[in-house]
Parts: structure tokens; sequence; C-alpha cells
């Protein structure tokens, strides 16, 4: 039980943590977007995933049973510890780098959530269903972002494909498994992600093909880490911004 | 409306949304989008993200037959005047309750 439970809460901060460095990234297009609509539609995408990081590592410190609150997990621990896929953590970017960001993401979230919506653990259970919905309209919108990017003119083309190339390595971190997984598979608590892959895979050619895309080779180099909080230089940028309130102010209440 | 031609600007959509099922739609505003897969999105994004809405309508605002303002008079004035267009003339059989 005890090593159950130290694996559900490293999968509860992997769940928490993806969802909460993509909400942060998206809140930096805040008064930013291209058009006001669209920054209103990046900063709501935001604001759920940052709900969906709340309730995963709200529930992280309930079964580490060690007292640590939400905020104490988001704002005081160091990039060693953070869980996040590497994808997320990438740098905006242009637009198109962004859209297909939260796209490649989006679709694997679709797949994870909806597989977790049938976990063993209720808990996981009940915050995957409800997320589901909020992942299905992102999907949705970032998905005819790119049929209308990739379709659009030679430049928004380009700027597109350049996009999928430079983000094509980090796609293979978001399938990648370890003992943590393997156990709580067992246990019927977490998802295979071997059996969500094809799909993935599948959801994106169909969509990147349709936007006259081109999809790298699938024996590319893929960059893994994050399993075990080896990340890209990135994400100690993000941290510093994200947490430097908590950090030089401890416990500062507004 | 009249086309800009050098507009940069995409289409104008006004946007209609329903609060509950049976009520009617109401004009909530505007958006810009480039057709009407997006508008809808836009729509949604901007109009119903505290929970305002049950239900979408967009509609391209250059579909929206407005009457000018210098109609003011002979569209709305004649029926100022006139209190019997008004059905306040009747007497209510009894039972009958006003609001």
């Amino acid at each position: 039980m005890v090593e159950l439970n130290k694996s559900l809460f490293e999968y509860c901060l992997r769940l928490g943590d993806s969802s909460l460095i993509a909400g942060q990234r998206l809140a930096e297009w805040c008064g930013h977007g291209p058009i006001l609509e669209e920054d209103i539609a990046m900063t709501n995408m935001s604001l759920d995933l940052i709900g969906q990081s709340r309730t995963f590592l709200t529930y992280a410190g309930e079964i580490e049973g060690k007292g640590r609150t939400e905020d104490d997990l988001a704002y005081l621990r160091d990039t060693m510890e953070f869980r996040n896929v590497l994808l997320v953590e990438q740098p905006n970017g242009d637009f198109a780098v962004t859209m297909m960001k939260q796209f490649f993401f989006s679709a694997y979230l679709f797949l994870l959530y909806k597989e977790l919506s049938k976990s063993k653990d209720t808990t996981i259970a009940a915050i995957a269903a409800k997320s589901l919905k909020e992942v299905t309209y992102h999907l949705r919108h970032t998905s005819q972002w790119i049929l209308r990017l990739g379709d659009g003119t030679e430049e928004s083309n380009q700027r597109t494909q350049n996009a999928v190339n430079d983000l094509w390595m980090y796609t293979g971190d978001l399938f990648d498994m370890d003992a943590v997984d393997a156990e709580l598979i067992k246990a019927g608590i977490a998802c295979d992600l071997n059996k969500i892959k094809q799909e993935w895979q599948a959801m994106i050619t169909e969509i990147l093909t349709k936007a006259k895309l081109t999809i790298p080779a699938p024996d590319v180099w893929m960059m893994k880490g994050s399993r075990t909080g080896k990340h890209t230089e990135y994400l100690g940028y993000i941290l510093a911004e994200m947490q430097t309130l908590q950090r030089e102010y401890p416990g500062a209440k507004w | 409306m009249e086309e800009n031609k050098n507009s940069t600007q995409w289409d104008l959509w006004e946007v209609f949304t329903q609060k509950r099922t049976g009520a009617p739609h109401e004009h909530a505003g505007s958006v810009h989008a480039p057709d009407k897969e997006m508008a809808l999105q836009n729509a949604r994004d901007v109009y119903s993200r505290r929970g305002e809405a049950i239900n979408l309508w967009v509609v391209p605002s250059a579909a929206i037959v407005a009457n000018q303002p210098e109609d003011v008079g002979n569209f709305f004035e004649p029926s100022n005047d006139k209190i019997y267009r008004h059905p306040q003339f009747y007497k209510l059989p009894k039972g009958v309750e006003l609001e």
C-alpha cells in the first residue's frame, strides 16, 4: 500500500504538472493574442488546465499525507521535482507553434482522460471525466486552427510546418512509461500509454494531412526525461516567473 | 453595409445567447471571425465563458437589415398618438385578473 501510494503520488504529479505548465504557457498570451477573441480563447484554455492541475495536485498532497497543499506543490518545488511532459514547457514561439503544441497536447489529454475516466481510483476517474469535456473543446478549437493555418497562405503553411518539425521530437516523451505506470496499470488505476499512442498518431495524421502538412518520419530521435524530472532548459524560466511571489514572500495571501 | 476591400479585419458576426431552455435568444454582442465555425467558437469563448448560455446563434452582421436613423419619423411616430391600438377599451369579464 505504501509503495502503491508512492506511485500514485508520482502519477498525480505527472498529470497535475503537465496541465499546470501548459496552463502557465498559455497564460503568457494574455493581453498578447492576435485578436481579442483568440486572446480570450487561449486564457479560457489556460484556466481550464490550471483548474485540472489544482484538483490533481490537491489529490497528490492528500495521498502523500505530509500536509502539502496544491499551492505548496505548485510554488515550492524546483525544476527536478516537476513531472510535466517536455512538450508543454517548450516556448510559445509564434501563434502556429502555440497552436500546434496545444493541439498535440489536447489530443493526448483527450485520449488519456477518456481512459482515466474508467480508472479504479474514483478520484482520478472523476477528475478525468470532468476534464474530458474541457479538453474536447480544446481539441476542437486547436484542430480547427491547424486546418486553417496549414491550408492557409504560403507563409502560414510554412510556419505551421516549422512548428510540427520543431515540436515533433518532444512527442515521444508523452508516451514514455516506467515502473510507476506498470504498477498502477496492474492496479487498474493508470492508463497504458501504448494503447492510446496509435490512436493519437491517427488523430494527428488525419488533421495534419488535411491541413497539407507533412508528418516527420516515425523513427526521428525523441527526447525523453520528464518522468524522472530531466527537463529542457525552459522549465526553469517558467518556474522562476510562476513562483517568484511565493518564493519572495512565503505564505503571502491577498 | 459597405464592404471595405482594404480591411484586414475578419467579418463581423452578431452573437445571440439563450440562457435556459425555452428562453428567447438574446443579442449578446459581436465577434470577429473568418468563417462560421470560428465565429461559433469565438462566441463561445467570449460570451459563454461564465456559464451565461446553453445555446448560441451567430449571424453575419451583414445579413442583418436595419432601418436608417432618418426612418424613425415615418416608421415609429405614427403609432405614438393612437391609444386605441392598445387593448384597453374593453370591459373585462368578472373573474379575469389584470396583472
